[in-house]
């Protein structure tokens, strides 16, 4: 509560909070004004909006505010869930490389490097024309590419923590390692985990987007917001409206998603505050 | 140790770096496409697979030596450039990567020029009134820009200007040798790319110029009833583009990267649509030939930044900066 009263008192905070629960409303509320996002309206392809369909229909007169809607739900499951898995992948590696020191923790920086010496979208292109397209092996390979940002913060904070007398203290008096990352490690890292996690969402979200719409993220029949764009693309000659609905809520998805973060950054990390 | 000393040693540290980490680079891409589960050669070709076809491929790629061989031909190959034949054209897959680089490196550039155009004016506005309704205008607008995915910035721009106005064509990169029409065609896909940078660098250029105007020597100009356009524009500005050049590395790196999504929209040639394309007929060899160049760039465009910034503020090489 207090996190969100700190977040409504400035404007970027109150417009991130203000479109995210636009797009989540829209990700949730759109089929309850419209009809099957799969079913074919042959008779009524590329329809204007209108009362039958509100957004209007695709190529094939399925509804586009249904298919808007559930794709924007999915790009979101899948963006959170890639979040997730590589800040948590990320925060262990990090935190045990940190706390190793020496070999290990020369190696994963150097893997961590290495992962970065590659353009990310590059890499994510790379990975999945080796390995698949599945929406499980999309998670896993995009979150290959995110898992380095997590890991060099994690790694960084352990390294300042190990040094820190209160966890020399815990160490002299032999509590266990596993206790004492546990109790000490992994809330401190917690927070500017957290930061970068929601800073790096609308990233993903983008990410996702422009993996799909080259046909390399979510396959039909599932659709997400990149994949409308470029349904929508493909027959840009006979209606404009598909693209532009998606390639919208996306656009204010990502905008929503960064303000949200930067505000949460400057309620959790006020320190970096000062250089906005 | 004087500074020229210092500078040179942290130039050599930086360039052993940057070998270990192309050499990494080189060995997890090997690896990457080694590890792929079936008979490479099959994976490879696909539907193309014919005995003889097989067979090029086995000999080309060294399937038939053991795993060490196999890496050190292909790291062999990487840095001499002989990426061996294409088996969809017949023609050296060096020769299919060096005929579109220009196209993307032209891209890239002209969008980091673009970029570094109107976002560094953007970010001293800001900075000249802050607070001000102005400033939070442009901060906003900054944001947006940074935050419009260039998925969707291309999409917009080509149903405007290319569908809707017809002011500029839709797809290709131009006639070769007629500069007025390349230029043309380089102009939607070049502004698309720009964008986020555009943002990201007003930013930056806001933030260290306050940071700049803040400091003592700033204090002492003003006390001296200097103008602050003055100020500004003779001793401030200079010092806030350090940070704007340490990240330009990263920036053409991260441009060339994203251009594939402009490339394709546009449907111009270049590295990023090479790759495309070959993905999608599973032309692996090919794609690998490109991930390295880009590889290469983006670290040795990185190194060079490096090399620039040491070389800007002695801060740097000393470890302080």
């Amino acid at each position: 509560m207090w996190a969100l009263k700190r977040i409504c008192s400035e404007r970027d905070g109150r417009l991130g909070l203000a479109f995210t629960i636009a797009i989540l409303a829209f990700a949730l509320l759109g089929p309850l004004f419209s009809p099957d996002p799969n079913v074919l309206d042959i008779k009524a392809r590329f329809a204007a909006p209108g009362m039958a369909h509100l957004l209007g229909t695709d190529n094939l007169g399925r509804d586009l505010l249904a298919r808007t809607s559930v794709g924007t739900r999915y790009a979101l499951t899948l963006a959170v869930l890639i979040v997730v898995i590589s800040s948590v992948i990320g925060s262990l590696v990090g935190i045990v490389a940190g706390i190793a020191g020496g070999w290990v923790d020369r190696a994963v920086t150097a893997v961590f490097d290495i992962v970065n010496a590659f353009p990310p979208l590059i890499l994510a292109f790379a990975l999945i024309a080796l390995y698949g397209k599945g929406s499980a092996t999309f998670v896993l390979l995009v979150t290959v590419v995110f898992i380095p940002q997590f890991g060099r913060m994690a790694r960084a904070r352990a390294r300042t923590l190990r040094n820190l007398s209160f966890i020399e203290a815990e160490r002299m008096l032999a509590v266990h390692p596993g206790t004492i990352v546990v109790r000490h490690y992994l809330p401190n890292v917690a927070g500017p985990i957290i930061v970068l996690a929601s800073m790096n969402l609308p990233v993903v979200i983008a990410f996702e987007a422009s993996l799909s719409f080259l046909g390399f993220g979510v396959q039909p029949p599932k659709s997400s917001l990149g994949t409308l764009i470029k349904d929508g693309f493909v027959s840009i000659n006979q209606s404009w409206w598909p693209t532009i609905t998606a390639a919208l809520v996306l656009a204010v998805a990502t905008l929503g998603a960064t303000l949200l973060g930067e505000a949460l950054r400057r309620v959790i990390d006020p320190k970096s505050a000062g250089a906005r | 140790m004087t500074r020229s000393r210092r500078t040179a040693a942290f130039i050599a540290t930086r360039l052993a770096s940057v070998v270990l980490t192309i050499v990494g680079a080189t060995l997890l891409l090997f690896l990457m496409v080694r590890l792929v589960p079936g008979d490479f050669a099959s994976v490879m070709l696909g539907p193309r697979a014919t005995p003889e076809l097989r067979a090029q491929i086995v000999h080309d790629m060294g399937l038939d030596r053991n795993l060490v061989e196999q890496l050190l031909l292909f790291v062999s190959r990487a840095a001499t450039g002989n990426f061996g034949e294409d088996v969809v054209s017949h023609r050296p897959i060096l020769d299919l990567v060096l005929e579109v680089i220009p196209n993307t490196l032209a891209l890239a550039f002209s969008a980091l020029a673009l970029a570094l155009v109107v976002g560094i004016p953007i970010g001293v506005i800001a900075a000249l009134k802050p607070g001000s309704w102005l400033d939070s205008g442009l901060a906003l607008l900054s944001i947006s820009f940074i935050t419009t995915p260039t998925l969707v910035v291309s999409v917009v721009l080509f149903l405007v200007f290319a569908i809707g106005l017809h002011w500029l064509p839709v797809a290709g990169a131009g006639n070769p040798g007629d500069i007025v029409d390349r230029l043309q065609h380089l102009i939607l896909p070049s502004v698309a790319l720009a964008l986020g940078w555009v943002g990201y660098i007003s930013r930056l250029v806001r933030a260290a110029l306050l940071d700049t105007l803040a400091e003592l020597h700033v204090r002492t100009l003003r006390a001296y009833g200097v103008s602050e356009y003055r100020i500004v524009g003779l001793f401030a500005l200079k010092l806030a583009l350090v940070p704007v050049v340490s990240i330009l590395g990263i920036g053409l790196g991260d441009l060339i990267g994203s251009s594939v999504v402009v490339e394709i929209i546009f449907a111009r040639p270049g590295i990023g649509s090479l790759i495309f394309n070959s993905i999608a007929q599973r032309n692996y060899p090919v794609v690998q030939a490109c991930v390295v160049f880009i590889v290469a760039f983006y670290i040795l465009a990185n190194l060079v930044v490096d090399m620039i910034n040491a070389l800007l503020d002695p801060r740097i090489a000393a470890g302080r900066g």
